[in-house]
């Protein structure tokens, strides 16, 4: 089974993710990291774990089982996360991601997460 | 939330809102109160004070064991609540910020909106700190002064 750090590289060179992040979901903390210089990790992990649990909870208050995948599209690009279990898997995208192949990699790296 | 000091408002209201704080305090490293959300009671807010001031420096002689200047931060790891404490540096001296957070918040968030705090603080301190000697006829005004200030009573 391949680690954390290599999961993340994986994720990493798809085309388009500038970086991805294993965040532990109760603290925010970071778990593994395989980002780029210039983004602040600690605070995409802090944010990234908050909006997760904020989500889990609504989903939850809609009658919904908890969410397997986030996408929170910007401007300038987009953030993909996906739970597993304990940790949130945290993806960096630009504009120029393919959405679908980084969500097949990000769902499969969460189940072996998981 | 209430202040002794009025430029600490604007970076507490920050912090509080993006942190989802319950309970804050800001104090010098020898426990005197510097501003205060959450609680109720000026026994409580003396109280958590002195222990954080406390704790903060025994963490400090454990440093001091094991080869480190001093621990950035401290987190207490409760059931439904938690306790964070940090020391900081301002034009003002040495201070300590400790944080009660529950599930509405993450160690991670009250780290991070912490450090922005310090730096807001840092930049909004007054650079000239009015001299004020504390002498023992004094003591007790001033003690009322910021508890007043502190609790608005």
């Amino acid at each position: 089974m391949s680690g954390p750090v290599e999961l993340l590289d994986r994720l990493s060179s798809v085309r388009g993710i500038r970086g991805s992040v294993l965040v532990s979901a109760a603290d925010g903390l970071i778990v593994a990291e395989s980002l780029m210089t210039g983004v602040d990790g600690r605070a995409v992990a802090a944010l990234a774990a908050s909006l997760t649990n904020r989500m889990r909870r609504a989903t939850e208050c809609a009658g919904r089982r908890e969410p397997v995948f986030l996408q929170l599209q910007a401007p300038s690009g987009t953030v993909l996360a996906a739970p597993c279990g304990e940790l949130v898997l945290v993806a960096i995208a630009g504009p120029d991601v393919n959405v679908g192949l980084a969500r097949l990699e990000m769902l499969n790296a969460a189940g072996r997460l998981a | 939330m209430r202040s002794v000091e009025p430029w600490v408002t604007g970076p507490l209201e920050r912090f509080l809102a993006e942190s989802s704080a319950r309970l804050t305090l800001l104090m010098t490293s020898s426990g005197q109160v510097v501003a205060q959300h959450g609680f109720a009671r000026s026994l409580d807010v003396m109280t958590a004070a002195a222990l954080g001031a406390a704790i903060m420096a025994s963490t400090g002689e454990i440093a001091r064991l094991v080869g480190e200047s001093r621990f950035h931060s401290l987190v207490h790891q409760g059931t439904r609540q938690h306790v964070f404490l940090s020391p900081f540096e301002t034009p003002r001296g040495r201070w300590i910020g400790l944080v009660v957070f529950d599930g509405e918040s993450t160690v991670g968030l009250v780290q991070l909106f912490f450090d922005r705090l310090v730096v807001e603080l840092v930049e909004a301190a007054p650079r000239q700190a009015p001299v004020q000697q504390v002498l023992p006829e004094t003591f007790e005004r001033e003690l009322n002064a910021s508890l007043r200030a502190l609790f608005g009573r």
